[in-house]
């Protein structure tokens, strides 16, 4: 045998393997459970209205509050982390550390039960708005890693430049180095916005209104109520939503990590 | 007109444009500087040459304090910046500085690149800032480029317009960090070129540099450094000619 048809053989055998794999799962599964567990017909055409104005919505809202939120406190941390004073930077240092070490679920129930509880303390917005603040703590932790890595990505010969032309301090951060900083912390960025948006299913636990619920609690909820209930077909249409909303965001991500390489 | 430099000194147009007395610079344990005394005068091409590591850039980046003296005066015109009361961006306005990397902001057009200081430190409108950018562009023979974003341009390209930015600060002098020393060969040219006829203007100038042609040329002074000290200092024409010292006669057998 040549060296090419012993390459060819490999070849044909994997793509065998594969084939026998996938036809002996498709043989092996039983069809007619999957149909009615995941796919009940009536859990798509009558909870679809539901699931886009009520779950998507809230689920992208949710987000959305959490990102700006976090990233107004991620651009604080940093300018604490670059302060002249220690104390600022020992305070954004412990923040930071204390808040990616804890998992996001058990900041949410600090701040939805254990703050109010301790302290008599209403949030606005109920226990979902407390749910909230903690995605915001826990994002602003992540964002501020992420843009202090930006702005020391920024080359010195930069501020350096600027300086020696005669601008401030404050100046030369504001319109040189914040810039391109951010230019090179888009693709991250996005990032952390997906990570966001699977993190808002953790607010599961704080319990929500009716017109509150995001699209894990509304899955949750009609696993037991609605037509479908019984079957874990919602669960599988909140999981297709989840995709429609983040697949595209991670090819954008993608997409500008490819271009960001191509213009240095 | 001018901003208040200082509280109490004054600019001292008899002074040296440089002057820099018993300077000393450390990072940590490494003494970069040890005790460095020099002037330049208003008009003077000054050069300075020495191997790697010998402080001359350090000592270049000592005159508009982008590095910290560790002890020791600087004096630009008169007025000592190493004095915290001293107005230090107000100094650096007037002191033009040019990089060996360049460094124009990659994400400002060429033209917002020779603009946007001098609409923040100088205060000018910005019809004004535009008017001075684009005389300057045309200085260094780039006028065409104004909308051009800094990576579309070759080395010696940006470094002219670097050349502009600083000039656009109408500045009393101009600091070269080794400014040809990351261009390809046959763009070195066009920039010694712009550097000659700067000189040729009687602008004072302070160039770190390993073009010995240039210093031959147009340097009215040449300034040898080695290990943190000035070794010797003299006409370049002279010194490169007849070196006294034994390591400026080492250094040159090795770079002519």
């Amino acid at each position: 045998m040549t060296r090419t048809q012993r390459q060819r053989g490999v070849r044909v055998s994997l793509y065998a393997l594969f084939v026998i794999l996938v036809g002996g799962l498709w043989l092996v599964a039983d069809q007619e459970a999957i149909r009615d567990n995941f796919f009940m017909r009536e859990g798509f055409t009558e909870n679809w209205q539901a699931f886009v104005t009520i779950g998507a919505k809230n689920t992208i809202l949710y987000t959305l509050i959490a990102f700006v939120g976090g990233f107004v406190l991620a651009v604080l941390l940093v300018l604490m982390k670059l302060a002249p004073i220690a104390p600022f930077r020992w305070l954004a240092t412990a923040y930071i550390e204390l808040f990616r070490g804890l998992p996001a679920l058990v900041v949410i129930l600090f701040m939805a039960f254990g703050v109010p509880i301790a302290f008599g303390w209403r949030p606005p917005g109920g226990t979902i708005g407390a749910g909230l603040v903690a995605l915001m703590l826990v994002a602003a932790a992540y964002m501020a890693e992420t843009l202090r890595a930006g702005i020391e990505a920024v080359p010195k010969g930069q501020t350096e430049a600027a300086r020696s032309l005669g601008m401030s301090g404050p100046w030369t951060m504001a319109t040189v180095v914040m810039p391109q900083a951010l230019r090179i912390v888009i693709p991250p960025l996005t990032n952390e916005l997906v990570i966001l948006i699977k993190d808002t299913s953790l607010l599961f636990v704080v319990g929500m209104a009716a017109n509150e619920k995001e699209l894990t609690t509304m899955a949750r909820d009609f696993m037991t109520s609605g037509p479908s209930a019984g079957t874990a077909t919602s669960l599988v249409f909140a999981c297709l939503m989840y995709l429609v909303i983040t697949l595209p965001l991670t090819r954008v991500v993608a997409w500008l990590e490819r271009r960001q390489k191509r213009s240095r | 007109m001018t901003p208040r430099l200082h509280p109490t000194q004054e600019i001292d147009h008899g002074a040296p444009a440089i002057e820099v007395r018993d300077l000393h610079k450390s990072f940590g344990d490494n003494h970069v500087l040890t005790g460095i005394d020099f002037h330049v005068d208003a008009g003077q091409v000054v050069c300075v040459i020495g191997p790697s590591g010998s402080g001359k850039s350090t000592l270049l980046r000592c005159v508009n304090r982008l590095e910290e003296p560790t002890s020791g005066q600087v004096l630009i015109e008169g007025i000592d910046i190493t004095d915290p009361e001293t107005e230090l961006d107000a100094v650096r306005s007037r002191i033009g500085m040019v990089f060996q990397q360049f460094n124009l902001f990659s994400h400002m057009t060429v033209l917002r690149n020779l603009t946007i200081a001098q609409q923040r430190a100088k205060k000018r409108s910005r019809r004004e800032a535009e008017e001075v950018a684009r005389a300057n562009l045309d200085r260094v023979g780039l006028s065409d480029k104004v909308d051009a974003y800094p990576a579309h341009l070759s080395g010696g390209q940006q470094q002219r317009v670097a050349i502009a930015r600083a000039l656009s600060m109408d500045p009393d002098m101009m600091l070269f960090d080794e400014p040809t020393s990351a261009l390809d060969p046959e763009l070195v040219g066009d920039v010694l070129d712009v550097m000659k006829a700067l000189a040729g203007e009687g602008m004072t100038m302070m160039v770190v540099t390993h073009e010995m042609g240039f210093a031959r040329e147009v340097g009215d002074k040449l300034v040898f450094m080695a290990d943190g000290v000035i070794c010797e200092e003299g006409d370049p024409r002279e010194v490169l000619a007849n070196p006294r010292e034994t390591r400026t006669q080492e250094f040159l057998s090795k770079v002519l």
